[in-house]
């Protein structure tokens, strides 16, 4: 009988303990880690292949981008706040671009969270968005990233090795495209 | 003792199931935490009492605007789409209707005009819709006679809610699309822009 007892109780806490890492899952990005590995189709647009430094075809992940500092949007187009935000981060991202110092150097990308492809694409069509959005359609990515709310931003530097680490990691949107820009490249120590 | 075994794998296994259901549902930051969570819902749990090629059964309700809005005014001008969401300021539905809020052209292109549905109150809806923005298209309350309409169609659920489900009726008043997906996830947009595309082709 007591050893029954005892059985029954090694199998209880056996299926608590295998439950346990599933239902903890991942925190937010963390400054000062490397983000988790997460890899997307490279682009079928062209100019975004060329953007992102990447070769056609097959998937990449975000440290093979061609540049020093990497800022990452996590979205939804079902996101009010992203959708309220969405002409700020246009701005942001106007800004590199028109700065010769940082068109190159800094690069952005767009993680849209449960959107499919199609919804991806409503979303930028919408608000006009000129850098490269990708699809996280059955939350893959999102779930890596411990779930965040959205927007939140993610900024990552990545060095010369191609070693990485994330400088940046906060929920919310820029509310202010210069603050923003001036606030990441600070904390990029750019 | 063996008494003591088996309760403690009842014991175990009810704890498993007590534990908050991780939903992954991309919460908008706009919500804060003013959304209810309900967790993992049983997918679908009511029977359809209307079908595809059939006539849409016409119905008038009030809308958060005021007016009384029913599906017969739109006959022989538009397709509509009806949403018929679960519950006010719970998660999933809380992204869904911002979604179509900026998809507007997509239904203008395919001449639909989209109804959003639910059983709560009027006061609700006003305070819940609000959070999303100006919507573009009516909001309507099937909140008395309690669901009337979604248990017409057969999509009001034995809570009281109804499911998450998507019919289009053409402009000759027929159902064309019914879509009652599983009431924890959001149907993907391209669902209805196919079915409208096809009604239009």
């Amino acid at each position: 009988m007591k050893n029954k007892f005892i059985s029954c109780l090694i199998v209880a806490v056996v299926v608590v303990a295998l439950s346990m890492p599933a239902l903890a899952g991942n925190g937010p990005p963390v400054v000062g880690d490397a983000l988790p590995e997460m890899v997307f189709p490279v682009p079928q647009n062209a100019s975004h292949r060329e953007y992102l430094g990447l070769e056609e075809g097959g998937t990449f992940s975000i440290p093979q981008i061609d540049a020093q500092v990497v800022i990452i949007e996590i979205f939804s187009m079902y996101c009010p706040h992203c959708q309220r935000e969405a002409p700020t981060v246009n701005g942001f991202y106007a800004k590199i671009q028109n700065d010769g110092s940082l068109k190159g150097r800094v690069k952005m990308i767009g993680i849209g969270v449960g959107n499919s492809e199609f919804e991806v694409g409503v979303f930028r069509k919408k608000y006009n968005i000129s850098f490269p959005l990708f699809a996280d359609a059955d939350f893959s990515a999102h779930k890596k990233l411990g779930e965040v709310r959205t927007p939140y931003f993610i900024g990552i530097k990545i060095a010369d090795d191609r070693n990485h680490r994330v400088f940046y990691s906060q929920l919310g949107g820029p509310h202010d495209a210069r603050g923003f820009l001036e606030k990441m490249l600070q904390q990029a120590g750019q | 003792m063996k008494l003591m075994g088996t309760f403690w794998i009842l014991w175990m296994t009810m704890s498993l199931l007590a534990l908050p259901v991780n939903s992954a549902l991309a919460q908008s930051g706009s919500w804060q935490d003013n959304v209810y969570d309900p967790g993992k819902l049983k997918p679908v749990d009511s029977r359809l009492k209307v079908e595809v090629g059939q006539r849409a059964p016409d119905f008038a309700l009030p809308s958060v605007s005021g007016e009384i809005v029913s599906l017969s005014r739109f006959k022989g001008r538009k397709h509509v789409v009806i949403s018929f969401v679960p519950a006010a300021w719970t998660t999933v539905c809380s992204d869904q209707w911002p979604g179509y809020n900026i998809a507007e052209a997509l239904f203008a292109e395919n001449n639909a005009i989209l109804l959003g549905i639910s059983v709560d109150n009027i006061p609700t809806l006003f305070a819940w819709t609000r959070q999303m923005g100006e919507l573009w298209f009516p909001v309507l309350s099937d909140f008395w006679p309690h669901g009337k309409v979604a248990d017409t169609f057969g999509v009001l659920r034995s809570d009281g809610t109804s499911e998450r489900a998507i019919f289009i009726i053409d402009k000759a008043g027929i159902i064309r699309y019914a879509h009652v997906g599983d009431i924890n996830r959001r149907p993907d947009l391209k669902g209805i822009v196919d079915a409208l595309t096809a009604l239009n082709r």
